[in-house]
């Protein structure tokens, strides 16, 4: 067993990365994700692998491009503005079907907006965020050992299916510290990268890394295709975690990432005070774990409750699941505030009404 | 059940995030859960600082204290945003060299440690965070002395280990 | 019977969906000649830009690339950075390059990526119907610039080929024609220098190409070849801009 040591959020994702062969980093200075890229420059070189800072975040993808179409496994790393500013090249990524790892460590918005943690990049990451009928796998993981494995998850996600995955945390993953543990792990059979514009090297006929389909039944089919693949990933790779879901339960939670733990906090606080309360935590934002809901829809008294460090927006996806059933309610901070278990555990009392 | 959720606070270049530091490591040594989770940002450039630090034989929830079992302070700033987060029965540690106001409340625990002469007596003024860390662990038992020396042995300078050490011996004596 | 003249192998028997007169055919089959010449094909990786040449990935047998807007230098350098024994070039149009895709030149530059960059300049936007790029003249009318560019509110043209030799990372920048046949010799010959200095892993390499657009500039080939003699060559002076090979800049 490898040994644990105590390493912070966005370093331990430049770890993850380099144990999971990515071969190439290009980076641009952000608040909260700049430890990233820091570690990658000290790291990458040392294991004779490419450290590149670009000029921006718009040519860093853009090299994440380049080199995700010769079939090596790359990655880059950025912060909500830096996010937008990508979201070109992802939609290029996606539509070209290279497989790659984007983290991003989110931070309050619109605009500048603040450095501190958010989740208001919810809907850019799962809703599209570029241009086109593209998704991105979303993992939201909610522990820096979490993070650890779903960067390395993300790599064999990316290659399996040819897409794009995100990872995203936020300001508060990013930069604590926690133990973690770099495990071992079983070489994963995933398909060869006959796809990859490399250089012909003896092959008959060129590979092309395009997006550009300009007659419409091509697109369209391109598109049909893209959509196929979605249906697999939606039907394969699913995750979530059900806490304190196994009896009646007066409220369901549904939060991801850090917030996540903060419930499991006010869970523990409302159950003293015998309110029963479950957590169904996404673990893949896009695919949505709609399922979860199945599980859970019959043992709660008063519904759902979407908490975020948002104005509401994965709320939507609960409505989506929840489908009129039961009732769902929203609380959020946003800008960075991130709420305390007390004033979780406040809200769900007002819904359920209080202490029984 | 072990739980400790702490708060480290003064002014940047105390060594506030490095005593965090070493403090979870040392329940990382012990093989409980540990959580560290610094203040970032503007607040990085020179002003103030301050760490959450949480240790418990039980999952962490949130790594940001909010209600913090122990506090320690190494400036006025700090006693001031921080005195009301002490839990009613917790423990508030103060610099009592830098902090020249007595705190207001009376249902806390107050352990004052003139920590920068302290420290200049056993060699540098620099150590001062040891002599404060030596108290808290002596007080709260959140860990062990063994267990920290062990952290400042991994992951401190070796130079610095003895000078370390004698800090943390003399900040104990003010728990005692 | 000797063969003569025959269609280079780095380039696809296909017809090609440029106007009538455009010069981009000379300039594919300069680059593609080269590739040939040099034993580069097995390893060389092209990118396309989005413009004109948008379509050029169909074109050359080599693996192709085909770039968001102005990015192809930054593509080429992921592509470089990962497979660094591959010849990578871009090939790119004036506004892509000068325009909306300045800082990734600039920056590759000057970073002296091991690449080579084709820069096809002629003075418009040719894909989008005529309109006014950083290149257009001053005075020169365009579907955006219907009074003619007026240097006062659209600016000044930019000469891209003096601005990236001042860039220590370029090795070689060089301004060429194809307004006829010995500018067109002259052309391949620095083509195939800046493939050559790639190949020694020298730094970055830079062939700057005025080119014709009779369709958007409402002229003949043959009247355009002589817009081209008369108003681009004084205002963009062909010739190296840089040799560090040599020492020589101008």
């Amino acid at each position: 067993m490898a040994e644990k040591v105590l390493m912070k959020g966005n370093e331990a994702i430049g770890e993850a990365a380099i144990q999971a062969g990515c071969q190439c980093f290009f980076g641009y200075p952000i608040t909260p994700q700049t430890e990233v890229a820091a570690y990658m420059s000290r790291r990458m070189p040392k294991v004779g692998r490419v450290y590149l800072q670009a000029e921006s975040e718009v040519a860093a993808i853009n090299m994440v491009y380049g080199a995700a179409g010769t079939g090596v496994r790359v990655m880059t790393s950025s912060s909500s503005p830096g996010i937008s500013l990508k979201a070109e090249g992802i939609s290029y990524i996606a539509g070209a079907e290279l497989p790659c790892v984007i983290i991003n460590i989110v931070r309050g918005g619109p605009g500048l907006g603040g450095i501190q943690p958010a989740q208001s990049d919810y809907f850019q990451a799962t809703k599209g965020g570029g241009h086109g009928d593209y998704k991105l796998v979303v993992f939201a993981p909610a522990s820096v050992q979490e993070m650890v494995d779903l960067v390395q998850d993300a790599f064999d996600v990316a290659d399996k299916y040819r897409t794009p995955v995100m990872v995203m945390g936020d300001g508060m993953l990013g930069q604590m510290m926690e133990p973690v543990e770099f495990k071992e792990r079983p070489k994963k059979e995933l398909p060869e990268k006959t796809w990859a514009a490399n250089g012909l090297r003896g092959r008959e006929k060129h590979n092309i890394i395009n997006s550009l389909f300009l007659k419409p039944e091509e697109l369209e089919d391109h598109n049909n295709k893209l959509q196929a693949k979605y249906k697999e990933i939606e039907n394969n790779e699913v995750r979530y975690e059900l806490y304190n879901c196994d009896e009646e339960m007066d409220l369901v939670i549904v939060a991801y990432g850090t917030l996540a733990r903060i419930c499991k906090n006010a869970i523990k606080m409302l159950k003293k005070e015998g309110i029963n309360v479950g957590l169904i935590r996404p673990i893949t934002l896009w695919p949505f774990p709609t399922e979860a809901f199945e599980k859970v829809m019959d043992k709660t008294k008063n519904g759902f409750i979407s908490v975020e460090m948002s104005c509401g927006q994965m709320v939507e996806d609960v409505a989506l699941s929840v489908n009129g059933r039961k009732p769902v309610h929203f609380y959020g901070r946003s800008g960075g505030m991130v709420p305390t278990p007390a004033e979780v555990a406040n809200r769900i009392k007002g819904i359920v009404g209080g202490a029984k | 059940m072990a739980n400790q959720e702490i708060i480290f606070a003064g002014f940047g270049g105390q060594g506030i995030l490095s005593m965090g530091k070493f403090l979870a490591y040392a329940g990382l040594e012990e093989d409980l859960n540990v959580s560290w989770f610094p203040s970032y940002g503007p607040e990085m450039r020179g002003g103030t600082s301050n760490c959450s630090v949480i240790i418990s034989d039980e999952p962490i929830g949130s790594p940001l204290v909010v209600d913090a079992t122990t506090v320690v302070v190494m400036n006025r700033p700090s006693l001031d945003k921080f005195e009301s987060h002490v839990v009613k029965g917790g423990l508030l540690i103060i610099d009592s060299d830098l902090v020249n106001r007595e705190p207001e409340r009376d249902d806390i625990e107050v352990i004052k440690i003139p920590a920068q002469t302290v420290a200049e007596e056993v060699g540098s003024k620099k150590i001062a965070n040891m002599v404060l860390l030596g108290a808290l662990v002596e007080k709260t038992k959140i860990v062990s002395m063994e267990s920290l020396l062990n952290a400042l042995k991994h992951h401190g300078k070796e130079q610095f280990f003895e000078l370390n050490k004698k800090a943390l011996e003399r900040g104990a004596e003010f728990a005692r | 019977m000797a063969v003569v003249f025959e269609r280079p192998k780095a380039l696809l028997d296909v017809p090609t969906h440029y106007c009538p007169g455009c010069t981009h055919g000379v300039i594919h089959r300069l680059v593609a000649e080269v590739i040939d010449e040099l034993g580069i094909l097995d390893k060389t990786i092209g990118v396309a830009p989005v413009g004109c040449s948008v379509l050029a990935y169909d074109y050359f047998t080599c693996d192709m690339y085909e770039a968001a807007h102005g990015r192809a230098p930054a593509v080429a350098t992921g592509i470089k950075r990962s497979v660094p024994d591959s010849v990578v070039f871009t090939y790119q149009g004036d506004g892509d390059l000068a325009a909306i895709g300045t800082a990734e030149i600039i920056h590759a530059a000057a970073r002296g990526e091991k690449i080579t960059t084709i820069f096809v300049n002629n003075a418009i936007y040719g894909m989008t119907g005529g309109q006014m790029a950083p290149t257009t003249l001053p005075g020169q009318v365009t579907e955006t610039s219907p009074y003619g560019r007026d240097v006062n509110t659209a600016g000044h043209p930019i000469r891209v080929s003096e601005m990236i030799s001042t860039l220590d990372g370029a090795v070689y920048v060089e301004r060429v024609s194809v307004d006829s046949v010995p500018n067109i010799i002259k052309a391949k010959k620095a083509i195939k220098k800046a493939f050559e200095i790639q190949l020694k892993g020298l730094g970055f390499s830079f062939v700057e190409v005025l080119s014709i657009c009779p369709t958007n500039w409402g002229l003949s080939p043959n009247e355009s070849i002589k817009w081209l003699r008369d108003n681009m060559i004084p205002y963009y002076p062909l010739g190296v801009k840089k040799d560090a090979t040599t020492g020589e800049v101008k």
